[in-house]
């Protein structure tokens, strides 16, 4: 009994959050994409729950938001890891080949191009285009640390450290 | 007065006066451009690109989406322009699913006909099957994405006619589909099954779901008893597929034709839409005289209670608790045809003709069966009957009519115009106004209820009462009318709801490609029925009193009829709030049971409840059959539901209902 309280207060105070950005916008139905960007700021990604609240809370149908959300690229429907990893896949970065590096990431992680996201939920690899360093080539940042002329092996290290001190903490 | 103006198509000149568009203006002009995403009734959205012309000194420009103006030369069959609309039929076939011989849509299909039409023989382009998974969730639609065509028709009738929204367009790119949010099941999302995307979608992405197997099936099964019922509207609409005049009543045709298939009796669903008006209109005065819970609104149209139980739940004790004529039949053919006609209740089949695709939602609903057989077996639509009709080899204009059986066979004009939207107000109100009055009612033609306006008003005097009736169809007017009566801007007494344009007459199950022009002859047809039948008014169909004095407690509103021909509502509306599952039972049959959390002031005593339920129901070992949730709305309210029924919001309702629910598993 205790426990269904604590879970249900703490999805209240999650909706909270969505609450008072929807108050921010005036509940206004021409700032869907504002307010699902303010969502995506809080959850990290857009949660199921949140785009069904956001919908019903603006008298849209839900269909129309998950059409929204679903077409630009920059939403993602998908939680991220808690840490992420971006690796450039821009034409200078191609062409120093930046793919042996995804192929590493996707190795070591279990990971694909539609999934891009470990199941412990502690890595999500996005492939961006240019990050505009591109005399740094091939590109990727760990965390907003960036990492120029990486390799494979740079990126198997990158992850192992991060592995161990999340075991450690 | 709109001035004359004129421009050239092919070098012939056009008068043109308030066309919306250039489409509009050269198809007046005899010249069937062709079109996907073009309704008149919808919105432009000008994704197909068929119907191209050019404008000299413009260029080529899509017509449906450029206004006409004086002097304008157009031409439509460039050399260019053939090959531009070739092209994009052969992009889009590339794409498509082309398995034309196994598809329903076949022979009505827009996309097929277009490309016989154009001479497309070729498809220059490959491109991988697409293998998405075909949708059959929901018991009204089959929903296959390999056969869309992403015009957007469907997407636009759902939120534009009906105000829903079910499905829209999601992805982008390669991937972009038009689903349901969340690319859910159609059957488990807000979809209030009226059919109406099916009936303007151009290809077989969206059909009726075919239930003729069904029928077949009982009619060879010799143990069974089968029995038909016919909706108004099916004989004014099945014409159409045997190129009869398009209104033209082809009911003893029908009744011709299902004897021959083999079924044993033939009723007509009139029948019980008059019963309807006995128990409706007896509630309305009865309500009206107390004013209470005003307005009354109809009940007849599954998709416009659907949607009420899920939008507007505050409105659900307003709604009356009449069956619909169709669910009134099943309940009296239950009832009483198995004494009549000397067979057992389990080896009696009740079949249903209908013009829509609710109707079959509406049979499976558990409330509308008696010890778990559904009160109505099968449901089939205008479309599936003609099918059946043409698979057998015979012309339904060859056939001698015949009469319905009888009892359930007589019928008032009252009964026959519920097909056209304001026929069940009219019905309802030559019974009401000479019940009220206490005198005959000599003229019982209402017309400013009649007509293809989608809101119909009117204030009667009767007997010195003012009395507001209102009659309106398409959801989305629905909502904007119940919108101004929530507000108090807008009041009424008594108010029919239909889904569908027109009416049933234009239900998701009629014949493909109604127009308005189209519904307003079917609806024509349904009044010439009434202007020629000797008995008008519900009330005199004595056959209905017979009935009510031999198995329904002596008349209209007793124990007895109230127990058969009423039903209850569900309250619908947690559908779209966030939810936090909370408990998941294990077993195939499990009990829904959901808990409204407002997020905003207090949901203090919301939150204990929903602990106190957690609680019980894993104390009492019902955990592998219960699926418990919260849901979470931004609006103050306090709901509970139970497997959909609304329970009052306290700890030992919702055991009670918990307990009764899980036994009744
Ligand atoms: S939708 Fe039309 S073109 Fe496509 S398979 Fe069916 S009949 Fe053929
Ligand atoms: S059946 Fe009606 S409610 Fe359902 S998706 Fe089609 S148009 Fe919308
Ligand atoms: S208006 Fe008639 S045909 Fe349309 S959904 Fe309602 S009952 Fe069915
Ligand atoms: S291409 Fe990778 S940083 Fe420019
Ligand atoms: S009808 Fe004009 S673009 Fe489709």
């Amino acid at each position: 009994m205790q426990e269904t309280i604590e879970k249900t207060r703490e999805e209240v105070q999650r909706l909270a959050a969505v609450n008072e950005i929807l108050e921010r916008n005036n509940y206004d139905q021409s700032r869907l994409i504002p307010i699902l960007q303010q969502v995506q700021e809080v959850f990290k990604y857009l949660p199921k729950d949140a785009i069904t609240y956001v919908a019903t809370s603006l008298d849209l149908p839900v269909a129309h938001v998950y059409g929204v959300a679903t077409f630009y690229a920059h939403f993602s429907l998908n939680p991220k890891g808690k840490h992420i990893i971006r690796l450039c896949d821009g034409t200078a970065c191609h062409v120093k080949k930046s793919s042996g590096i995804r192929e590493k990431l996707y190795e070591k992680l279990g990971l694909s191009d539609d999934n891009r996201t470990s199941s412990d939920l502690m890595f999500t690899v996005d492939i961006v285009s240019c990050l505009g360093a591109c005399g740094l080539a091939p590109v990727m940042v760990v965390d907003e640390v960036v990492h120029g002329q990486a390799t494979p092996e740079l990126a198997a290290e990158l992850i192992d450290k991060i592995r161990a001190e999340e075991s450690a903490a | 007065m709109t001035d004359t103006k004129k421009l050239t198509v092919n070098g012939l000149e056009v008068e043109f006066t308030d066309e919306r568009n250039l489409l509009e203006v050269i198809r007046k002009a005899g010249i069937d451009l062709p079109t996907f995403c073009y309704h008149s009734e919808l919105s432009i959205y000008g994704a197909c690109r068929l119907c191209l012309v050019l404008v000299e000194g413009r260029g080529i420009m899509a017509a449906c989406s450029t206004a006409p103006a004086e002097g304008m030369v157009i031409h439509t069959e460039t050399k260019e322009l053939r090959e531009m609309r070739k092209i994009n039929i052969e992009l889009l076939l590339a794409n498509h699913d082309r398995e034309c011989t196994t598809c329903s849509k076949s022979a009505v299909c827009a996309l097929q006909n277009i490309a016989r039409r154009l001479g497309v023989h070729d498809v220059r382009f490959k491109s991988p099957k697409r293998t998405d998974p075909i949708d059959t969730s929901s018991p009204s639609l089959d929903r296959n994405p390999n056969k869309c065509i992403l015009c957007g028709d469907c997407v636009r009738v759902c939120s534009e006619i009906q105000g829903i929204g079910a499905i829209d367009f999601a992805n982008r790119g390669s991937n972009a589909r038009v689903a349901p949010a969340f690319n859910a099941d159609l059957g488990k999302v807000e979809c209030v099954n009226c059919g109406q995307c099916a009936a303007v979608c151009p290809t077989g992405a969206l059909l009726p779901h075919d239930d003729t197997e069904k029928v077949w099936n009982a009619l060879y099964d010799c143990s069974k008893t089968v029995v038909v019922q016919i909706a108004p509207s099916v004989r004014v609409g099945l014409g159409e597929m045997f190129g009869c005049k398009v209104g033209e009543n082809v009911a003893g045709k029908l009744v011709a034709a299902l004897k021959l298939m083999g079924f044993k009796y033939v009723y007509d669903t009139n029948f019980t839409a008059d019963m309807t008006i006995f128990e409706e209109a007896t509630e309305f005065i009865d309500r009206f005289t107390k004013k209470e819970k005003l307005p009354l609104f109809t009940s007849c149209c599954p998709a416009w209670v659907k949607y009420a139980e899920s939008y507007f739940p505050e409105f659900l004790p307003n709604i009356s608790s009449c069956r619909s004529p169709q669910g009134m039949f099943g309940a009296v053919a239950q009832e009483v045809l198995p004494q009549q006609l000397g067979c057992k209740r389990e080896d009696l089949v009740v079949v249903s003709i209908m013009p829509c695709t609710a109707k079959k939602f509406e049979a499976k609903l558990p409330k509308l069966a008696t010890n778990g057989k559904p009160d109505v077996d099968i449901v089939i639509t205008t479309v599936e009957v003609g099918r059946m009709i043409h698979s057998m080899g015979i012309d339904l204009n060859d056939l001698e009519p015949q009469a319905f059986d009888m009892p359930m066979g007589l019928a008032t004009g009252g009964g026959v115009i519920f097909g056209a939207s304001g026929g069940v107000m009219e019905a309802a109100l030559r019974f009401a106004v000479e019940k009220i009055t206490g005198e005959t009612l000599k003229n019982v033609d209402f017309k400013m209820v009649r007509g293809m306006n989608n809101r119909k008003t009117a204030t009667l005097n009767v007997a010195g009462n003012e009395v507001k009736v209102a009659v309106v169809y398409g959801l989305a007017a629905a909502k904007k009318l119940l919108n101004e009566i929530k507000s108090g801007e807008s009041q009424f007494d008594f108010v029919e709801v239909m889904a569908c344009p027109g009416g049933c007459i234009s239900g998701g199950g009629q014949p493909y490609g109604a127009t308005n022009e189209i519904r307003k002859q079917r609806q024509n047809g349904l009044y010439t029925i009434d202007a020629t039948s000797q008995l008008k008014k519900s009330q005199e169909n004595y056959m209905v009193d017979k009935c009510y004095a031999e198995h329904l407690g002596g008349g209209a509103g007793s124990h007895k009829a109230h127990e058969l021909l009423h039903t209850r509502y569900q309250n619908r509306s947690q559908l779209f709030d966030a939810k936090l599952p909370i408990i998941r039972g294990t077993k195939d049959n499990r009990l829904a049971v959901t808990v409204t959390i407002p997020t905003k002031g207090d949901n203090a005593a919301a939150t204990e409840l929903l602990g106190a339920v957690s609680q019980y129901v894993k104390e009492s070992g019902y955990a592998d059959s219960v699926d418990l949730d919260a849901a979470f709305t931004a609006e103050n309210v306090n709901c509970v539901t139970v497997d959909c029924e609304e329970i009052a919001a306290s700890i030992d309702s919702v055991k009670e209902a918990i307990e009764k629910g899980v036994k009744a598993l």
